[in-house]
């Protein structure tokens, strides 16, 4: 076996099954169950293995770009990378045979069919899978909103087609949505880099997951994109947006630990909402508020969204906003209110075993280096105009989907991340070297729906009621 | 140092660009002369326009650059112009609408992803849109432009192939496909594969047999091809308006002594085409291509205004012209050497020297100027010029620009 292997394994969804398949192969690694809190394992069986654990969606990506010799992740994430990225290196080795899910194109029950060809809005999870989709079923034309979570709730008002997971066989989905297309079946599997595949014994690590493998190079049969049927979607015109407009205020709250803070803001100003938090998962509470509806949605997609005319207001993060902003110097988004919570510095954290103290330094050592900086964050733009404001050079942006201070040493050289207290950088031996600026949560408004004569004046009640309960608050 | 050009494009070095811009300039005045007046569209385009059914393949909307644009938070992608017919489409139907007959050129870059990075993804060709006029006169006289290029640039054994969008399409609607097969096996096809056609029985009896006719491989010469077509039009007539087409068009470009071979497989990635299809060849590579495209500007929201059109590939024709193409009675260059006192008079004798049409530049650094065949020094006191002829490896002596003009030209 080869002096040094890299695996990542996932959290989440895939962490049980796959922490019993390593446990059936005696690996021995300790510390890879659902309440773990490390990052790096090691295996008692193979000393030569390490392995660090990941968001699903960063396998391929890290697996691609070399930094792991092999990885353990469901194909939607592996088909989601190669449909817009061919040639990335990665290979499939091994359908795993568990995680099993589906990606379906699901639409609001009550669209009925129609001829019409207008714009269709995708919301979904999986961008590039969608744009396949588009394109391949010839949707004259059609816009993806690519988001964080919480897909099933846009259609019919947000979007006409969302693209979800699910299981296998499912006919009927949350808020009376109906698949009308499975675009890819899929399980966990192992996948390697190409050039690790090429280059290194991995024959050992291989063979103790099961007879036969190191000779299965076959792609999984049972994963993989469905042939497009000849029928395009098609969605009738009352679905379409403009359904709810007229004088009706759309408002977004955030789902996760915004909810607490937010419904406490709610509370001071008076407006009732029922089942906000919702234990059940409802991502449609109802407002005591005459003309007002309201969706939960992630913080991180609510800019994109009011820019659209999806929601007229929203609660979100002005780290948000301005991640939105910076890809979209012109979009019609305004922060209306400063809502004084959640607030957060967005800082540039470096290893604390390199020896940069500030951003110049950091410049300059890139400056010696003949391989690019790897610049980890879930901000990708805000990540990038830091780099470009500071001309650090030859560098490279990994998105990344939580928990990013793992990235860093191996994986990453900077991270652009959120704090708010410094301490989990700290435990990770990780050390600040800028601050990028604070972020609070924030009210945000779509500037046409502002200034539109039937929505100006109930938008304006709002935004007072949410600016006495902050300066009472 | 690492090579710091990104994988998949090209420099072109002032030795190509030679070479490009006799090409250009070859298609331009044929194009001029033709009657086909030049027009310019911008880079970026609306995605939209290529994706809808009857543009682009699946396949080579796989391959373009889009992305979204600063004002993009709507979801609209914009791309690197993949194509060049279409653009010119959009520019009629926004433009010229109105205008009906349009015969316009163009000379552009267009971006396609290409795997390996061998072959650039960003490519320059030259194209032609004949917009407004449906007939086989036009589609022939566009075919002859093409080849009036190839010619002009010193291609003379090019190979012309042809095939016919409307035969191909009726073909597979007589063969009970739905309307998404239909498109599915077109688009094959048009990528290069037209074995998909063979693999498809049809059961309908004199289809099959016409079927294989048309493909096989011995089948090239015109009299094969009449035949087969005949055979077709007799079991199939509702194919009679499309082979009648493809009929006339050959039987003009036989009149006019121009050779060719079908072969069904062509387009390469262009669903558009609805009439017939045509590529030049020199020996295996293709140099350029085109076709007729009715439904393309209806499509894509103008007026029911039938269209045709073809580009040349200047990469592929640049690695292929013959340095003697490139030879013309080049100007008599000069190199100039001023002495720092007398800099102006420097500048002000290469311009004289530019309006006579020399090509004169200064002595810069250490190096001369490669193939001079004059050394101009210009100095401060008498003689205020030094002319040497450096083939000959003369020296005279002069006063005044008057002088030197003079003795260049003795």
């Amino acid at each position: 076996m080869d002096k040094q292997l890299k695996i990542a394994l996932p959290k989440g969804r895939l962490l049980g099954e796959t922490a019993a398949l390593l446990q059936g192969a005696d690996w021995g690694l300790t510390g890879y169950h659902a309440r773990a809190r490390l990052y790096r394992l090691e295996s008692e069986m193979f000393p030569n293995l390490s392995a660090k654990v990941f968001h699903e969606k960063d396998i391929p990506i890290q697996v691609a770009i070399g930094n792991y010799d092999l990885g353990i992740c469901g194909l939607d994430w592996v088909e989601e990378l190669l449909v817009k990225y061919p040639s990335s290196a990665v290979i499939k080795v091994k359908n795993l045979e568990y995680g099993e899910g589906v990606l379906y194109m699901v639409a609001a029950r009550s669209d009925g069919i129609s001829t019409e060809e207008g714009l269709v809005r995708i919301a979904t999870e999986y961008p590039n899978l969608a744009e396949s989709f588009a394109l391949n079923r010839r949707l004259r034309r059609f816009s993806i909103f690519p988001l964080w979570g919480g897909a099933e709730v846009y259609p019919p008002e947000s979007a006409e087609l969302a693209l979800i997971s699910g299981k296998a066989g499912k006919r009927s989905f949350g808020y009376d949505l109906i698949p009308i297309s499975e675009v890819l079946s899929f399980n966990a599997a192992l996948i390697a880099n190409k050039n690790s595949w090429q280059t290194k014994d991995l024959s050992q690590v291989l063979a103790s997951l099961g007879d036969g493998l190191s000779a299965d190079r076959k792609q999984p049969s049972s994963a993989g994109v469905r042939s497009a049927p000849s029928e395009k979607p098609v969605i009738s015109p009352e679905a379409r947006r403009g359904k709810d407009a007229g004088a009706t205020v759309r408002l977004a709250l955030p789902d996760g630990h915004q909810q607490q803070p937010t419904l406490r803001l709610l509370n001071r100003a008076g407006i009732e909402v029922d089942d906000y938090p919702s234990k059940r998962g409802n991502r449609r509470p109802v407002a005591k508020l005459e003309g007002v509806t309201i969706k939960v949605i992630r913080p991180q997609d609510m800019p994109l969204q009011v820019a659209n005319g999806n929601f007229d207001l929203a609660i979100t993060g002005k780290d948000w906003l301005r991640e939105h902003l910076y890809q979209f110097p012109p979009s019609p988004v305004a922060e209306l209110i400063d809502l004084k919570f959640g607030k957060v510095r967005i800082v540039a954290v470096a290893s604390k075993d390199l020896s940069v103290t500030d951003a110049y330094s950091l410049k300059q050592l890139n400056a010696e280096q003949s391989v690019p900086l790897r610049v980890a964050s879930e901000y990708v733009n805000i990540a990038d105009k830091y780099a470009r404001d500071n001309h650090l050079g030859m560098y490279r942006i990994i998105p990344t989907w939580g928990a990013t201070e793992a990235f860093l040493p191996e994986d990453a050289d900077l991270l652009i991340e959120n704090t708010q207290t410094g301490r989990t950088i700290a435990r990770h031996n990780l050390k600040i070297i800028d601050t990028l600026f604070e972020s609070t949560a924030c009210l945000i408004g779509n500037t046409n729906s502002i200034s539109s004569s039937s929505k100006r004046k109930r938008i304006k009640s709002i935004t007072e009621m949410l600016r006495r309960a902050v300066e009472n608050g | 140092m690492r090579d710091q050009r990104c994988r998949g494009t090209r420099d072109l070095s002032p030795e190509e660009m030679i070479r490009f811009r006799f090409i250009e300039k070859a298609f331009r005045d044929c194009c001029l002369q033709w009657g086909y007046e030049e027009v310019r569209t911008p880079t970026l385009e609306y995605l939209h326009l290529f994706a809808s059914t009857g543009t682009l393949t699946p396949s080579m909307l796989g391959k373009v650059y889009s992305f979204l644009d600063w004002d993009g938070w709507s979801g609209e992608r914009v791309v690197l112009r993949p194509d060049g017919t279409i653009p010119v489409a959009r520019l009629y139907i926004d433009s010229m609408g109105d205008s009906g007959l349009a015969k316009l050129s163009y000379v552009s870059n267009i971006f396609i992803f290409e795997e390996t990075g061998k072959e650039s993804r960003e490519r320059w060709q030259g194209g032609v849109e004949l917009i407004g006029v449906s007939s086989p006169l036009a589609d022939t006289e566009l075919m002859i432009l093409a080849s009036e290029v190839l010619k002009k640039v010193g291609l003379g054994n090019i190979e012309l192939r042809l095939c016919h969008g409307g035969l191909i399409r009726g073909l597979l609607h007589e063969l009970g496909l739905s309307p998404g097969e239909e498109t599915e096996v077109f688009d094959q096809i048009l990528d290069g594969d037209a074995a998909v056609l063979a693999t498809i029985k049809a059961g309908k009896p004199g289809l099959d047999e016409a079927l294989s006719l048309l493909l096989d491989p011995k089948g090239k010469s015109p009299a094969f091809l009449k035949n087969s077509m005949g055979l077709l039009a007799r079991s199939l007539p509702q194919l009679k308006p499309a082979l009648d087409n493809f009929g006339n068009i050959i039987a003009l470009l036989e009149d006019l002594g121009y050779s060719y071979r079908i072969d069904l497989a062509s387009g390469r990635g262009f669903e558009y085409y609805t009439g017939v299809i045509f590529q030049f060849f020199a020996g295996k590579e293709k140099v350029g291509g085109g076709g007729r495209y009715d439904a393309l500007i209806p499509l894509m929201g103008g007026k029911d205004v039938p269209a045709s059109g073809f580009a040349l590939y200047f990469d592929h024709l640049m690695n292929l012209i013959e340095p003697v193409a490139l030879t013309e009675p080049a100007a008599q260059r000069i190199s100039v050497d001023a002495e720092p006192e007398a800099i102006k008079q420097g500048f002000d004798m290469v311009s004289r020297l530019h309006k006579e049409g020399y090509v004169a530049e200064f002595k810069l650094g250490a190096k001369e100027m490669a193939d001079a065949e004059w050394r101009l020094d210009v100095r401060s006191k008498a003689p205020l010029f030094i002319l040497t002829d450096q083939v000959e490896q003369r020296r005279f002596e002069a006063q005044t620009a008057e002088e030197v003009l003079a003795l260049l030209k003795r």
